[in-house]
């Protein structure tokens, strides 16, 4: 029983500890840079939640692979054809709304994600969806009001949130895709069925953008093969260059 | 050398003795973080739970707990991380809201936002950010005698 679920298993981790080690680096790359000091700890400590669950998601996923590889060794020896993070999750920050509205997307599918994720027959994805969504709730909390306060805002705040909704929106589809190893969560009731989640996430995201003043473009292309390791973007390349230089060029350094 | 093994609650005496790294004005005992104190045989067994899975501040204060009972003779030491059940805010006991609140932050409410300004009790309150100088507390500030001071967030 162990032996067919434990490859699609470490690739369902790895898609859960990526995701948040691709947008907790890129959000903390705002350290030090944004717009006024409170948004700029803000944006910090969420990247902290964000790597602080990393690291309980990709030790998960090494003791399953069973290789001897820490969340360390995931993190910072793995080539861009190895990480299974969304693509909505690596692209470049842009401007303060642009993040604020990646953020936006992404915590509204984390959140119901972690949320079903507390119901899953293993304990171990279990308790660190508990965790997490303690979290998450907050950053949905701030991000919502965040996109909301700007959407609704000046007419210069409002066309910059609409046109990052429009640039993001072909990357939202990619988190509701399933394919081989979602079906194997669900055969073993560890996660849900990605396109269940659909309908809630739309009936959120909509009410958020109405009250936001903004549009949701009508076409739902989704740009896909982030978590299936298939196409990454050019982007996450060049961001693990930064992340990973250390350990690339002193392996295995610890202090 | 520990002849004699002491009692759970002397273990639990000196670990209420052991200060918060971040806000040594409580104990991590104040801070409910320390889920159980066993003997497994001569070993002791302490399990202790996140407040938020990034904060640096874990390794600290596994580190300090270390610290504090082999300062005390234990040998055998065993430290267990538990993630389930997630802390909760509301495992603070009474004594460390008190002495958060003397230390001019603002304890955590079930309502969401603080109950009146720690320095000087007004309820004229007004949020500046839902976070903070660590990953538990946000930014509040008193709109009478104008200042600003953390706030337990509560989770």
């Amino acid at each position: 029983m162990s032996t067919p679920v434990s490859a699609p298993l470490f690739e369902y981790l790895c898609r859960m500890g990526d995701n948040t080690l691709v947008l907790g680096h890129r959000i903390s790359e705002w350290c030090g840079h944004a717009p006024v000091l409170e948004e700029d700890i803000a944006l910090a400590n969420t990247a902290l939640d964000l790597i602080g669950q990393t690291t309980l998601w990709l030790d998960v996923a090494g003791e399953v692979e069973g290789a001897g590889r820490t969340a360390d060794k995931l993190a910072f020896h793995r080539d861009v054809w190895d990480f299974r993070n969304l693509l909505l999750l690596e692209q470049p920050n842009g401007d303060f709304g642009q993040t604020m509205m990646r953020q936006f997307l992404f915590d509204a599918w984390h959140l119901s994600q972690l949320t079903a994720l507390k119901g899953s027959s293993n304990e171990q994805i279990a308790a660190i969806a508990e965790k997490s969504s303690k979290e998450v709730t907050y950053h949905l909390e701030r991000a919502t009001d965040t996109v909301i306060g700007l959407g609704d805002g000046t007419e210069e705040s409002h066309s910059r949130m609409q046109a990052a909704l429009d640039l993001l929106w072909p990357y939202v589809g990619e988190m509701f895709l399933s394919d081989d190893v979602d079906a194997a969560m669900v055969d073993t009731g560890i996660a849900p069925d990605p396109a269940t989640l659909r309908p809630a996430y739309d009936k959120l995201v909509g009410d958020v953008l109405t009250a936001a003043t903004l549009t949701k473009p009508q076409d739902d292309f989704a740009h896909k093969g982030g978590k299936s390791g298939k196409r990454h973007s050019e982007h996450l390349g060049h961001m693990l260059t930064q992340m990973q230089w250390l350990q690339r060029a002193y392996p295995d350094a610890t202090w | 050398m520990v002849v004699e093994k002491p009692s759970l609650e002397t273990i639990w005496g000196w670990l209420d003795t052991v200060p918060d790294p971040e806000i040594p004005v409580i104990s991590l005992t104040d801070l409910g973080i320390i889920r159980n104190v066993q003997w497994q045989g001569d070993t002791l067994e302490v399990t202790v739970t996140p407040t938020y899975s990034g904060c640096p501040a874990t390794t600290i204060i596994n580190l300090d707990i270390e610290t504090a009972l082999r300062g005390h003779g234990i040998e055998k030491l065993v430290l267990k991380r538990q993630l389930s059940p997630a802390w909760t805010s509301g495992w603070m006991t009474d004594a460390g809201r008190a002495k958060l609140e003397g230390y001019g932050i603002a304890p955590p409410q079930p309502a969401g936002g603080p109950e009146r300004c720690p320095l000087c009790q007004s309820t004229q309150l007004e949020k500046i950010s839902q976070f903070g100088s660590t990953p538990c507390k946000a930014q509040w500030r008193c709109t009478d005698c104008l200042e600003p001071f953390d706030y337990f967030k509560c989770i």
